[in-house]
Parts: C-alpha cells; sequence; structure tokens
C-alpha cells in the first residue's frame, strides 16, 4: 500500500476510544447513562445532567449534510490529488455532527439535507476513518 | 460599579508592517510598544500593568527589555484574535478596582516570516499554529479529512448561511472592496496603491467555497501597541482621551467545536455586544464607524448581525449600496482592515479607532464622536469596545 501522508487522528484518550470502534468499521457516540442525552466530541461528563456515567452507542450511521466547504487549494501536500475536495458537517439521527469527508458525492450536488450514509475507510493498518456516500 | 468611562487609550504605536525579512517579535512588540509609550507622553517607568494578548510574548523578557520593576499587575489573554479587544476590558478593571494604573496591551508577531513561509516550506509542521483550545478537534476531527485552517471552518459558517439566506459573492465582496478603498488613504496600509473592483474580487481565484483569494486576510510581520490608563490622570496626557465606554468578551458554545453548535451562527459576539452596548449606553446605530476583526469578508457579516445592525440572514442587504464606505452610514475599517492595511490581530482595529476618535487617522472620518471595535477568535470566540472621545 502506497504511504499514507494525511494527518491521522491524534488520538488521545477519549478519541482513541472513538477510533478504535471505526477501526471495527462501527460508529458509536457516547450516551449518557442517567439522562440518554447523545454526544460528540466525547466528554468527560455530562452538559446536561452532570452525569459522570456513559457508555458508546452504535449510531444508526445515517445523517443528513448540514454544511461543507470546498477546498480547491491544497494547504497540506498530501491532499493535492484530492482538490477540489468536499470537507462537510453531517448531522446525524442522534443529532450530533460529525466533520468527515464525502465518498462518491459530487461537489456539484452538494444541498443542505442530502441524505448520508457512513462508510469506512481503512487509510493505515492502525486508521479507519468514518466517510459518508449518499443515501 | 460599571467599567463605563473608568480607563482612556491614551497612547498606540506600532511598527511598518511588512512581509519580511522576519525580526523577532519581541524586537516588534518593543518598537511598538515604545512607540505607544512616547505617544502617551509617558516614559517606560509608568507602565505599572501590562495585558498580553497572546502566547507569542513572555511578561518577564517584556518588562526586562523595557526597564520595568514596578509591574504589579500582569496576565495574558488568550482567546485568539478576540484577545486585543479583551485585553481593553481586564485593562478596564485592572484601572477601575485600582489593582493597577497605567497599562500596556503589546501585540507582534511575524504572520508572513514565520506563519505563511514557513507552511509552504514546510506545510505539514503546522495544524494547527499553536496548541490551544481548537487543537482537540482539530487534531482528532478536523484535520484527518483536509480541514486544515481557519479558512476552511468558517467556510462552513458561510456555506450554511449562503445556502439558508442567500448572501452572494458580491456582499461578501462590499467588505473586501470597501477595506481595500479605505487602505488607498493609508500610508502604513500593505495593500495602498492596489486598488479593487468588484470584477477583480470576483475573478479571483476560488481557495475554499465560498471564500476566493479577496475575501482572505494578509498575512504580515509586524506589530501594535496600546496604553491605558485612569480616566483621571488621561487628563494631563498631550492627546484627547478615547474613553472606554463599554467593553465586554463573550464566547460561542461549545467553544472548542465548531461543528457541534445547537444554534450554528450564535458567536462569541452575540453574547458581548449587548452586554457592551449595554454598559456603554448606546445602540449599534449610534455607531459613528465600526472596526469590525477582518480575518474574511463573511465573518464581518456574521459580526455586523451579531451586533445588531441587522436581523439574522438580513446583513447581505445591510451592506449594499456603500454603506460601508467612508461617505457611507456605517463607514467600515477605515484604515483597511486585515485584509488590507496588516494582520496584527485586531489591535491595529484599536490604533485605528482611537485616532479617529482623536480627529487624527489619515481617512477621517467627519465629526466621529464614538465608534466600536470587535475582536474574533479561534472558533468564534468574540469581544465588543464601544469607544467615544
Amino acid at each position: 500500500m502506497q504511504e499514507y501522508t494525511k494527518p491521522l487522528p491524534r488520538g488521545e484518550d477519549l478519541h482513541a476510544e472513538f477510533y478504535q470502534f471505526c477501526r471495527n468499521h462501527e460508529l458509536r457516540f457516547q450516551r449518557c447513562s442517567d439522562c440518554e442525552a447523545w454526544r460528540h466530541m466525547p466528554r468527560e461528563c455530562c452538559e446536561a445532567c452532570g452525569s459522570f456515567d456513559w457508555s458508546w452507542q452504535p449510531s444508526s450511521g445515517q445523517g443528513t449534510l448540514f454544511s461543507w466547504t470546498i477546498i480547491h487549494r491544497a494547504l497540506h501536500p498530501s491532499f493535492a490529488d484530492d482538490v477540489p475536495y468536499a470537507v462537510a458537517i453531517v448531522e446525524m439521527q442522534e443529532g450530533v455532527r460529525l466533520v468527515s469527508g464525502l465518498v462518491d458525492v459530487p461537489n456539484d450536488s452538494l444541498q443542505i439535507g442530502l441524505p448520508l450514509q457512513v462508510v469506512f475507510e481503512d487509510v493505515t493498518s492502525e486508521v479507519t476513518l468514518p466517510k459518508f456516500r449518499s443515501a | 460599579m460599571t467599567l463605563r468611562d473608568k480607563a482612556c487609550i491614551v497612547g498606540v504605536g506600532e511598527t511598518q508592517y511588512t512581509r519580511g525579512p522576519g525580526q523577532s517579535i519581541m524586537r516588534l512588540v518593543l518598537q511598538a510598544s515604545r512607540n505607544a509609550i512616547a505617544d502617551a507622553g509617558l516614559n517606560t517607568h509608568d507602565i505599572d500593568g501590562f495585558v498580553i494578548p497572546s502566547p507569542f510574548t513572555l511578561q518577564e523578557p517584556l518588562a526586562a527589555n523595557l526597564g520595568i520593576e514596578n509591574l504589579r499587575y500582569s496576565v495574558m489573554v488568550n482567546m485568539g484574535g478576540a484577545s486585543c479587544v479583551s485585553a481593553l476590558q481586564t485593562a478596564a478593571m485592572a484601572i477601575a478596582s485600582g489593582v493597577a494604573e497605567t497599562i500596556l496591551i503589546p501585540f507582534g508577531w511575524n504572520g508572513y516570516s514565520q506563519v505563511s513561509v514557513s507552511r509552504r516550506e514546510d506545510p505539514a509542521s503546522r495544524i494547527p499554529l499553536r496548541e490551544n483550545a481548537m487543537s482537540e478537534a482539530l487534531r482528532n476531527y478536523y484535520a484527518p479529512y483536509g480541514c486544515l485552517a481557519p479558512m476552511h471552518f468558517y467556510a462552513w459558517l458561510a456555506t450554511r448561511h449562503s445556502e439558508l439566506y442567500g448572501t452572494t459573492s458580491e456582499e461578501m465582496g462590499q467588505v473586501a472592496l470597501a477595506c481595500r478603498a479605505h487602505a488607498q488613504h493609508n500610508p502604513r496600509a500593505y495593500m495602498r496603491d492596489r486598488p479593487l473592483t468588484m470584477n477583480e474580487y470576483l475573478a479571483s481565484p476560488m481557495m475554499a467555497s465560498p471564500f476566493r483569494r479577496f475575501d482572505c486576510c494578509l498575512e504580515t510581520d509586524g506589530a501594535c501597541a496600546v496604553v491605558v490608563t485612569s480616566a483621571e490622570k488621561a487628563q494631563d496626557l498631550p492627546h484627547d482621551p478615547v474613553y472606554i465606554m463599554g467593553v465586554a468578551e463573550g464566547h460561542p458554545y461549545p467553544a472548542d467545536d465548531i461543528s457541534n453548535r445547537a444554534d450554528f451562527f450564535r458567536i462569541g459576539l452575540h453574547h458581548a455586544a449587548p452586554e457592551a452596548f449595554g454598559i456603554a449606553g448606546v445602540a449599534p446605530q449610534d455607531m459613528h464607524f465600526a472596526q469590525v476583526y477582518d480575518c474574511f469578508t463573511y465573518v464581518v457579516l456574521l459580526q455586523l448581525e451579531a451586533l445588531g445592525f441587522c436581523a439574522q440572514g438580513e446583513v447581505g442587504a445591510f451592506v449594499r449600496d456603500g454603506r460601508l464606505m467612508i461617505d457611507g452610514d456605517l463607514p467600515l475599517n477605515t484604515h483597511g482592515g486585515l485584509l488590507s492595511e496588516a494582520h496584527v490581530w485586531g489591535l491595529n482595529h484599536v490604533v485605528e479607532a482611537t485616532r479617529q476618535l482623536r480627529h487624527e487617522a489619515p481617512l477621517q472620518v467627519p465629526d466621529c464622536e464614538l465608534g466600536l471595535v470587535t475582536g474574533w477568535g479561534d472558533f468564534g470566540d468574540g469581544s465588543l469596545a464601544v469607544l467615544r472621545r
């Protein structure tokens, strides 16, 4: 496999746990054990009820396009071949939002509310990134 | 107890604004500081407080180089480009409480020589530039997908605003054109002698949609400094005092993840603006000018909505018909701003506002009595100062 030179998730603390589930092709978010609120980015405690009890719960993997930008100038050489590429904010059914890349979604087809479904890309032997295709 | 009119800006100074060759940040900051202290009619020993609006300058070597042995109060404000205006709040608090009397607020960096050029020579090394509150989201969730810089994550706001409200490139361009036109009159402005037309603006290359090249601020080397003292002491100093009439800071929620906000467009300034206008006892419509943090044209539009000049989504109509020009209802960035003067984290906007209110600006708003300066930082932290003669 050609060397992957794009930035990888730093993957410290709770973020390591998020990406470990991605490695297993599972998209999971934290859910408060007391008030059942979903949250992302991962946090230590619940902003709504204050509980420190939570678990990683599986997402439906379904979401809609919330916003995006199409990048025409690569600021990092590893993205030069992808230009012009979109970076999206996807609003998941669970209510949280995830920044991600799009797979086989033409740049000129992007609109708010576009239905999307998660897919998993094994970018290295150790790291998998969730991305989204049209649902 | 109110902060209103307790403290005045009495000295301003800056260095030349350049693209290289880089001097050390400390050298730039010292030049600007000495200029500001002299402008205030003071000497360095009169300074007894620092409010340092970035992590790039440390109080210890700054005090040592300036010969300040009696530093009574020193603090760093660390909210990116919102820091310089927030620093006015901290300075006013220290002065109003009596903790310190004469405060130096210095900012300098090599925004071109160390930031821009180093990115080109070693692009992998600077995501993000400094470890800060944005790092967790950027390094774990944004950068792996190629969202690497403020231009990218602010573009998410601009795209959705455009999709929902129909904000156009021409409307964003009004900000670029006003700043560039004003810069033509400013001997310090980097873009002096480079006027910009709407056709040229629209023809400039797309960087990250919807931002074109001329939607993006300059990268320059330089420093500014401001001296703030009590209203009482200000009466004895050479220049007309510029009163800090109202000032406040505000933060979006959550401040460390721009993608997960219940109200996507609610920025720090939405909290800071009513606070600062409330302390001052004036309304946005009373302003004779607006020096608005202009890292990107769209960021100015969003701040105009947050300031209360128009309802959310209606800023496109608000900025048409030359409203932001020097002879319009709300002259914007009369020095050229970050877009066309220089990028000095917005401390140059405080300097310009001071000169306007002294009636000593290169491009003077006639008879101006009061105006505003905003700060914007990181993922949308904000600050507002209302200043008056």
